[in-house]
């Protein structure tokens, strides 16, 4: 049935299963003595084994980033709009590697593993992990696999968090950095966020003090919170506008008139049940991801996100974080994202500056909000693509 | 084909040395400078085709508007800094000529010559703003908003304390001549200026 997958899809993609026994010291002091990282590729890794690209992935994805998981699949990987045969991120050049981080719900251990030790789910025994654990946990992947460097390291929102750790820790082990839609620290705001979805989690009443599954529940009511809370701030006024203004532009041809206040079934209830489309969206939204997310995933990603601040270590200056950065960089924001709006990024770039290094930066026009990055928005693709065609040439210049 | 003015700045531009590109365009300049003299180049454009131009060509290229000014670099951190047809367009062109050389150790600046005779001869015979095929914009809707002539940037070179190394001007065939040097305001259609701000030059 491959055949039946659109031209330019990856395919039919089988995650693999890569088991660690070397403990994993970790930030916080703690360490986790073995685990198992998940991991899909797509593309052909060359002999040379020079054309590895890595991505990294944002809050609540998975390595499953392109292609489909079964023949009769009709979602793609979280990233498919980027990655796949002649694609920004094109298969045809490169070897792409992607992983579900240690600590997430899909595969890879992480909350809803057993521990060894205890026989039980680790649950809310599983450590904090920080930006730096997970890169760390990479650059052992990266050893199994046999990739000496990464021809470039790739990741929006919190992956973008993780490409910058990369070229901070490892500067010898990347060529180039691709920071999408990111900030170089959270603001306030940012966290302030996080924790309004992480309280309506453990204030759930199934939430067990974080041991749900051995009571075989889980908290729905409060994932469902977090993620209708998430979204929000994921998309823009404009896109939400846009999104659920159509029925009107129908009758009036003015997509935004009515500022997206489609109704759900045409009238008010005059009750305080779900009058508008935008309410009913958020309730599916929240449901199927607390279906398929694990409770304790999502406090320990928000935990990351929240820890991340590089320059902790540089006396709070982030650009002699930089410093021994060997790699060149590409920094992309979109202009409605207001969870890691453009002045976030060019605050990334200019830290850059001050450290003497090769960056570029551009900034989209784009409506949909920090989503955009996940979408095939033209001039985001023609970007990425030029970008990654640059260097891949170099690697092949390189060889010759 | 590369742009007259070009060919001679990048005389001026040491191997290896670090450059920033003030409205770099399609990065042509940049590139040739990369290519022939292995520099460290950065451009900034606010263009979104040339910014993918750029990005076609590998070079390092920074979305920034100009008029924003340019806080966002250190002093002292290039070697040359450029500014290359792009300073009528400006809203202040006296702040970037300065912040050009905090930043770089010295600058290039080229302009379109609004004192050139021809401009001159259609303003005074036509009684209208010049239109050209070297200055194609009506009025109201051209993108340059501060033309000079050589004299006026003379004089601002002077009221800012800035050291020209080199003046020179050419005409859209990049042709110099021993009358252009002799009357570079009235003979010029670009002019080009290597400056600095520093005087152990």
């Amino acid at each position: 049935m491959s055949d039946s997958f659109p031209t330019d899809s990856v395919g039919l993609v089988e995650p693999q299963v890569y088991h660690f026994d070397e403990p994993l010291p970790l930030r916080s002091g703690k360490s986790i003595p073995a685990y198992d990282l998940i991991v899909e590729t797509y593309g052909t890794l060359n002999p040379d084994k020079t054309n590895a690209i890595l991505i990294c992935h944002a809050l609540s994805s998975d390595h499953h980033a392109a292609g489909f998981n079964s023949a009769d699949n009709t979602k793609p990987g979280w990233w498919d709009a980027c990655i796949g045969p002649g694609k920004a991120i094109d298969t045809n050049l490169f070897h792409v590697v992607s992983l579900n981080n240690l600590g997430g719900c899909s595969g890879s251990t992480g909350p809803a593993s057993i521990n060894p030790l205890t026989g039980k789910y680790y649950g809310p025994d599983f450590p904090v992990i920080t930006v730096r654990d997970w890169v760390l946990s990479q650059v052992r992947l990266m050893d199994r696999l046999g990739i000496a460097k990464w021809a470039a390291v790739v990741g929006g929102s919190l992956g973008g968090m993780q490409v910058l750790r990369w070229s901070i820790s490892y500067p010898e082990r990347l060529d180039h950095a691709v920071c999408i839609a990111a900030a170089p620290k959270l603001s306030a705001q940012n966290i302030a966020f996080n924790e309004v979805a992480r309280h309506s989690i453990t204030s759930d009443v199934n939430f067990h003090k974080g041991r749900y599954l051995e009571h075989d529940t889980y908290p729905k009511q409060g994932l469902m919170l977090a993620r209708m809370v998430g979204h929000i701030t994921y998309l823009s006024d404009s896109a939400m506008r846009a999104k659920f203004g159509k029925s009107l532009s129908d009758l009036e041809q003015n997509s935004t008139e009515n500022f997206g206040r489609d109704l759900r079934s045409g009238k008010l209830s005059f009750g305080f049940n779900i009058d508008f489309q935008v309410e009913s969206y958020l309730h599916y939204q929240g449901e199927r991801f607390s279906e398929n997310f694990d409770a304790n995933t999502y406090l320990l990603m928000t935990k990351a996100l929240d820890y991340f601040d590089p320059s902790v270590d540089y006396e709070g200056d982030l650009s002699k974080a930089f410093e021994k950065s060997d790699c060149k960089f590409f920094v992309l924001s979109f202009s409605t994202d207001w969870r890691f709006p453009p002045e976030r990024s060019r605050e990334i770039v200019t830290d850059l500056l001050k450290a003497g290094k090769q960056v570029s930066y551009i900034e989209i026009e784009a409506d949909q909000g920090h989503d955009a990055f996940l979408l095939a928005i033209p001039r985001y693709i023609d970007a990425l693509s030029a970008y990654l065609k640059k260097v891949h040439k170099e690697l092949v210049d390189d060889a010759s | 084909m590369m742009r007259p003015d070009l060919e001679i700045i990048q005389q001026w531009i040491d191997p290896g040395s670090k450059v920033l590109d003030l409205g770099c365009g399609d990065g042509s300049l940049l590139n040739y400078l990369n290519a022939n003299k292995e520099v460290r180049g950065i451009g900034l454009e606010i263009d979104a085709d040339n910014i993918q131009r750029c990005l076609d060509s590998g070079i390092n290229v920074i979305e920034q508007n100009l008029d924003n000014g340019l806080s966002n670099f250190q002093s002292g951190s290039f070697d040359t800094v450029l500014l290359t047809q792009t300073l009528q367009a400006l809203s202040k062109p006296d702040v970037l000529v300065e912040e050009m050389l905090r930043i770089g150790k010295k600058g290039i600046v080229t302009f379109p010559n609004f004192g050139n005779w021809k401009s001159r001869l259609y303003l005074a015979s036509k009684g209208r703003m010049p239109v050209s095929k070297f200055m194609p914009h009506s009025w109201y809707n051209t993108p340059n908003i501060h033309f000079c002539t050589v004299k006026d940037f003379d004089a601002l070179c002077k009221e800012k304390n800035i050291k020209i190394l080199t003046r020179t001007v050419v005409d859209l065939e990049h042709q110099g001549s021993w009358y252009m040097k002799a009357w570079p305001n009235l003979l010029g259609e670009i002019a080009i200026y290597h400056i600095t701000k520093e005087t152990a030059c």
